[in-house]
């Protein structure tokens, strides 16, 4: 946190100074290690195993919360006598379906109810009839005992039980002794007096087993009571300024802002059906209608009618997976045009440089806008395979245009980060030449679109007229008013086109417009809330008046739980928000996640609907049943709980399971993608993991072009132990060549004790570091860790593993005519002791990954194979 | 008006470099080349003409009181290094021109209209601090960033510093802050904690440093003299040692003289 958010990190070393404790877990010894009371190395890819014996250490020695588990998480709740367990099936949950490829989810249920999840795969029940959902839920199967062989508890319980000290010692390569501190530690600061909080960043989240590693802190935050309480959570370190509002008003592919689902082709094929497939008749979800109605109303205006369904057809409908890595392979196969890049440099940035270069040499045309040239707006100029001869420049057929951007200083604007607080920026200084704000490019883009069809009469068009698009300007260069947007954003009442004061106050009846429901107040009373600057100095500690933060400027969600049953603070250290008796309703110092006058008392009747059958006692409010799920019945594809699996490539065996990796992973199997063998592949015999320095900004784009942070890291660099450099017969200062089956790249070595070697059963494993930063452009330059990073993606939200890689060292620099695979294949294939071949691509599973239906945009989860690449 | 300095607090910097950068930007100073020294995350290596805030990262053989790694007898030791503006300061002193000078922040400040680059605060100053550039040929160093004191504001790497490791104030309330900072840490088991340069009973060589340090190591680990002293303060010991010589030799030439003229 320390390399990669030093200006978070100031109140991590606030928090030290008042007496935290701060414990850091990282394969390396970093900046935040040497501020830490305990680092805890261990081998990259393995935090599940960790985190998993921090739940089993806490259920066995009894230090949960008992009263917050047993009211405040779906601890108590029965599972269908159906469901089996990775112990019971060698790391497969049951429901797993060998020829889709994935887990038939019916057995991972409630007993007797099905659930849709608050967030992710809400729609693993579409084309089903639908569930009741709504007030059944009240009549979920409880043991508030937490002795049923079938409650949550137990089957939590039996799930982590082999996931023992001694195990993280086997798998981890962490001594009992240091993880037991750990564990401690944590157990000793939560409770009614005290709290713990994690932070995480993409350490977690690149890793084919990615969301379940955040889902396992989920666990033991919630059995230690530590969520919705001052100094608790689970903290995600956005890594880049806005990030956290990118998935708010989304650049992803499958979300319409705050975090509605984009329709789907197959299933939302009218109104009806989208408000069907994701209204929940529990909890606040229930609300739905209310804010898709209102986006569209605020998309299209007056053209939004009840009786065209708010044009709701007008919205771009989904056929299938369109993430970045499915996109990228179906562009390297011909069949995408056309692709924006918008500040960002994928071929540095992301995976697999020399597959993203050989996509976009397939493209019609290529738009970049960035502050300079980088790697990838360049790609048909300077790369490995154009230095071979391989490709040549005269042959790309790609046309690239490149846009000069504004920084954020030249620009007025919003930042929303890792807290979900909206911070207001002013334009400093006008941006030069011909550089121009994000905003204003779209804006025009949008502008000269609409003017060319303004006169057709093709219904394909007609979205385009519709759109609201009356956005004032100013300036010379026509600079649209970014403040007309936030109140866009917070929405307003049609008729008299006032800011509303919140979501609360959004209808589905076409009277609101409002452009992110979750936003939805940050704009209330024609004030510029994200602009306030109250120092914290002259307000309370929870300082509401600096910015704002979504929802209704709620600085802790789901805070609820940060008082009892009852509604009584559990401590009056950790006193934060509680009912108050006197005045019916909820207060405190922060705003109450909650229905504001809901006493703690209230137990919904059986007729109540949607946000009314929330219980006095449920803070979890987004939820289908108010509760926190130790246990996901639905909404993850690999699994109602998490389990350890290893790497796509490992440098080990599983310890705990006869499957080796996520059964549920993507993989792509095509030639320029080769896969290692899922571990102990002798060609490639060290484990190799990637990260940021504090010197430099992600793909470099706003770093490497300035000299003032370009002198302070000015060459890719090799972090390696003292025992690998003697063992490869690497010299501090010099140069390594770094290979895996994609690509190979040079880079100085660092020998440092910071990497240290760990013991894994009985043997010794080396970890390689290497910072991401570089590429060919720039004032510094070097080659970019990416080259070596294959497609292989988590199933829930396909990101890519660049944090658990194999990979070979070897000392000295690569030949100058750098090699890639996508001019054919890098290394020999492997050959055994007694002299088999192995196969290209090598079965790693038991079962295997099975085939998966490929449509034409590459499609789902699990192995998706395209093979019109030559 | 008051003296000013810093008090950097190396137990709380977290190396990120911000007070480098925002120095740089401050007062425009160009970049020391694009070189990878393979020192850890140093690759600026030490204060000079174009760097007045240099960041060192001291990987160590030995743990860090309070902390416990798996890496065993492992600690990083993180400071922001940067001119001491000495209470008495030897490079004002070896100034011939004037153009070196005390301002009324109590800073020691270089005006670089009257530098006439003979290089002499070079050699005098105890901890190697100020240095010429090789373009102009005039010496630099940290100004206290006296341009923005004169608008109220506070020095550029204070500014920047996300966890204040870098504290500027009064001097004397910065003295107190530091001593109150020792106990705490030797309070809570960091017993190796102490100020480095804190006052002129701590370091008569300098007779105090208005920019002074808390510690958790030898000086010589950071990169700094463990008994600076200004040239001035030796120079009565110079003349004597030179006196002292002058005798001897008299004396070895007459003995010489004489021995010969016995031989003879």
């Amino acid at each position: 946190m320390a390399e990669c958010h030093p200006v978070g990190f100031q109140w991590v070393m606030e928090a030290k100074a008042r007496g935290a404790t701060i414990i850091h877990v990282d394969p390396r010894f970093t900046r935040t290690s040497a501020m830490a009371d305990i680092h805890v190395p261990l081998r990259a890819g393995t935090d599940i195993v960790f985190l998993g014996a921090i739940v089993n250490y806490i259920i066995e020695n009894e230090r949960y919360f008992r009263e917050y588990v047993v009211n405040y998480t779906n601890a108590s709740a029965i599972v269908t006598e159906d469901f089996q367990d990775t112990e019971d099936l060698d790391g497969l949950f049951s429901g797993w379906d060998e020829q889709k490829g994935q887990y038939d989810i019916n057995s991972w249920q409630y007993k007797d109810v099905r659930i849709s999840p608050a967030a992710g795969n809400r729609e693993l029940f579409t084309g089903e009839p639908k569930s009741e959902r709504g007030t059944q839920l009240r009549s979920v199967h409880h043991d508030r005992s937490l002795q049923d062989p079938h409650c949550v508890f137990q089957i939590v319980k039996r799930h982590f039980s082999r996931y023992t000290p001694a195990m993280v010692e086997e798998v981890c390569g962490v001594p009992q002794a240091l993880f037991l501190k750990v564990a401690e530690a944590l157990c000793r600061n939560s409770g009614r007096e005290r709290t713990a909080a994690f932070c995480y960043a993409v350490g977690w989240t690149q890793h084919s087993v990615g969301v379940q590693y955040i889902r396992t802190a989920a666990i033991v935050q919630l059995l230690l009571g530590n969520i919705g309480r001052p100094g608790g959570g689970i903290l995600a370190l956005r890594g880049h300024a806005s990030i956290q509002g990118s998935t708010d008003i989304p650049t992803l592919y499958n979300l319409l802002p705050g975090y509605l689902p984009m329709p789907k082709a197959k299933s939302d094929t009218s109104f009806d059906k989208y408000i069907e497939a994701n209204r929940a008749d529990s909890g606040w979800w229930g609300e739905f209608p209310k804010y898709a109605v209102s986006l569209l109303k605020a998309y299209y205006g007056d053209a939004a009618t009840a009786e065209n369904n708010w044009c709701y057809d007008h919205l771009p409908h989904i056929s299938g997976d369109h993430s970045h890595m499915v996109t990228v392979a179906a562009m390297a196969d011909g069949l995408v045009k056309g692709y924006f890049i918008v500040g960002e440099n994928p071929v540095v940035g992301s995976m697999h440089g020399a597959l993203q270069r050989k996509a976009m040499r397939k493209l019609d045309w290529l738009v970049v806008r960035d502050f300079a040239p980088t790697e990838t707006a360049e790609f048909w100029r300077v790369a490995p395979e154009i230095e071979r001869g391989e490709v040549r420049p005269e042959e790309i057929g790609t046309e690239v245009f490149f846009f000069p951007c504004a920084a954020h200083t030249e620009k007025d604007g919003s930042f929303t980060n890792t807290q979900r607080m909206l911070q207001w920026h002013h334009k400093a200084v006008d941006p030069p030449g011909d550089c121009r704000s994000d905003l204003h490019f779209f804006y025009h883009l949008g502008e000269r679109l609409r003017q060319r069809y303004a006169d057709s009469t093709d219904p394909k068009d007609q979205p385009l007229r519709d759109l609201t698009w009356d956005y004032p300007t100013k300036g010379a260069h026509a600079e649209p008013d970014a403040e007309t947007i936030l109140r866009e954003i917070n929405g307003w009442t049609v008729a008299d086109k006032q800011p509303v004061s919140g979501f609360t106050d959004l209808k589905a009846d076409g009277s609101t417009a409002c452009g992110c429901w979750i936003y939805s107040g940050c704009y209330a009373d024609n004030v510029n809330k994200p602009a306030r600057r109250k120092p914290g100095s002259e307000q309370d500690w929870v300082a509401l008046e600096w910015g704002w933060a979504w929802p209704s400027n709620r600085r802790i969600l789901y805070n609820r739980a940060s008082a009892d049953p009852e509604g009584k603070p559990w401590s009056e250290r950790k006193r934060y928000v509680w009912w108050d008796e006197g005045q019916g309703k909820w207060t405190g110092y922060d705003t109450p996640d909650f229905i504001a006058d809901r006493a703690p008392t209230y137990r919904p009747d059986k007729e109540a609907k949607g946000k009314d059958t929330l219980a006095g006692d449920d803070p979890f409010i987004m939820q289908g049943d108010g509760k926190g799920w130790l246990y996901a019945p639905n909404g993850l594809l690999d699994g109602p709980l998490p389990t350890h699996y290893e790497p796509q490539e490992s440098v080990a065996e599983n310890a705990l399971y006869g499957q080796q990796c996520n059964p549920a992973r993507m993989e792509w199997t095509r030639k320029s993608n080769p896969y290692h063998r899922a571990f102990q592949d002798p060609r490639f015999p060290y484990l190799i993991t990637t990260y940021r320095l504090t010197e430099h900004h992600t793909a470099g784009g706003m770093s490497r072009w300035l000299s003032w942070l370009s002198e302070l890291q000015p060459e890719m660099f090799c972090e390696v132990s003292p025992t690998l450099a003697a063992k490869v017969g690497l010299t501090n200062g010099g140069w390594a060549t770094i290979t895996t089956a994609r690509g190979e790249i040079e880079a100085r070595v660092l020998v440092t004790e910071r990497i240290t070697p760990l013991r894994i059963r009985g043997r010794t494993v080396e970890q390689i570091g290497l910072p991401y930063h570089w590429g060919s452009q720039g004032l510094v330059r070097g080659d970019s860790a990416s080259e070596l990073i294959a497609f292989v993606a988590d199933p829930n939200v396909s990101i890519q593993e660049s944090k658990a890689l194999t990979g070979n060292i070897v000392a000295g620099r690569r030949s100058r005519d750098r090699r890639v695979v996508t001019s054919g294949p890098l290394v020999a294939p492997l050959t055994l002791a007694d002299g088999t071949q192995v196969a290209e691509v090598d079965e790693r599973d038991l079962p295997p990954v099975q085939q998966k239906p490929v449509g034409k945009h590459g499609i789902r989860s699990g192995r998706s194979k395209q093979t019109e690449e030559t | 008006m008051g003296a000013k300095g810093f008090f950097t607090d190396t137990t709380i910097c977290i190396g990120c470099k911000a007070c480098e950068v925002a120095c740089k930007e401050w007062n425009q100073l160009p970049d020391d080349g694009f070189f990878f020294s393979g020192m850890s995350y140093d690759n600026t290596l030490d204060l000079g003409a174009s760097t007045w805030r240099h960041v060192e990262f001291i990987e160590r053989p030995v743990a860090l009181s309070g902390q416990e790694t798996g890496l065993g007898n492992f600690s990083w030791l993180l400071m922001s290094d940067v001119c001491k503006h000495c209470n008495d300061a030897g490079c004002l002193d070896a100034c011939p021109t004037g153009s070196l000078i005390r301002t009324e922040f109590e800073s020691v400040y270089v005006q670089p209209d009257i530098c006439n680059g003979c290089g002499y605060c070079i050699t005098a100053c105890p901890f190697g601090v100020i240095d010429r550039r090789d373009d102009d040929g005039r010496a630099w160093k940290c100004t206290l960033c006296y341009d923005r004191l004169k608008d109220d504001m506070e020095p550029a790497c204070a500014k920047a510093c996300p966890t204040k490791s870098i504290h500027f104030g009064e001097l004397d309330n910065l003295r107190e802050m530091a001593k109150g900072r020792v106990v705490e840490l030797q309070e809570a088991g960091v017993e190796e904690a102490y100020l480095y340069g804190a006052d002129a009973a701590e370091q008569p060589g300098t007779e105090g440093l208005n920019a002074f340090f808390l510690l958790v190591d030898k000086p010589e680990v950071y990169n700094l003299p463990p008994e600076p002293v200004a040239p001035r303060k030796q120079v009565k010991q110079s003349w004597l040692a030179l006196a002292a010589a002058g005798v001897a030799m008299t004396i070895v030439a007459v003995g010489a003289v004489l021995s010969g003229v016995q031989q003879s």
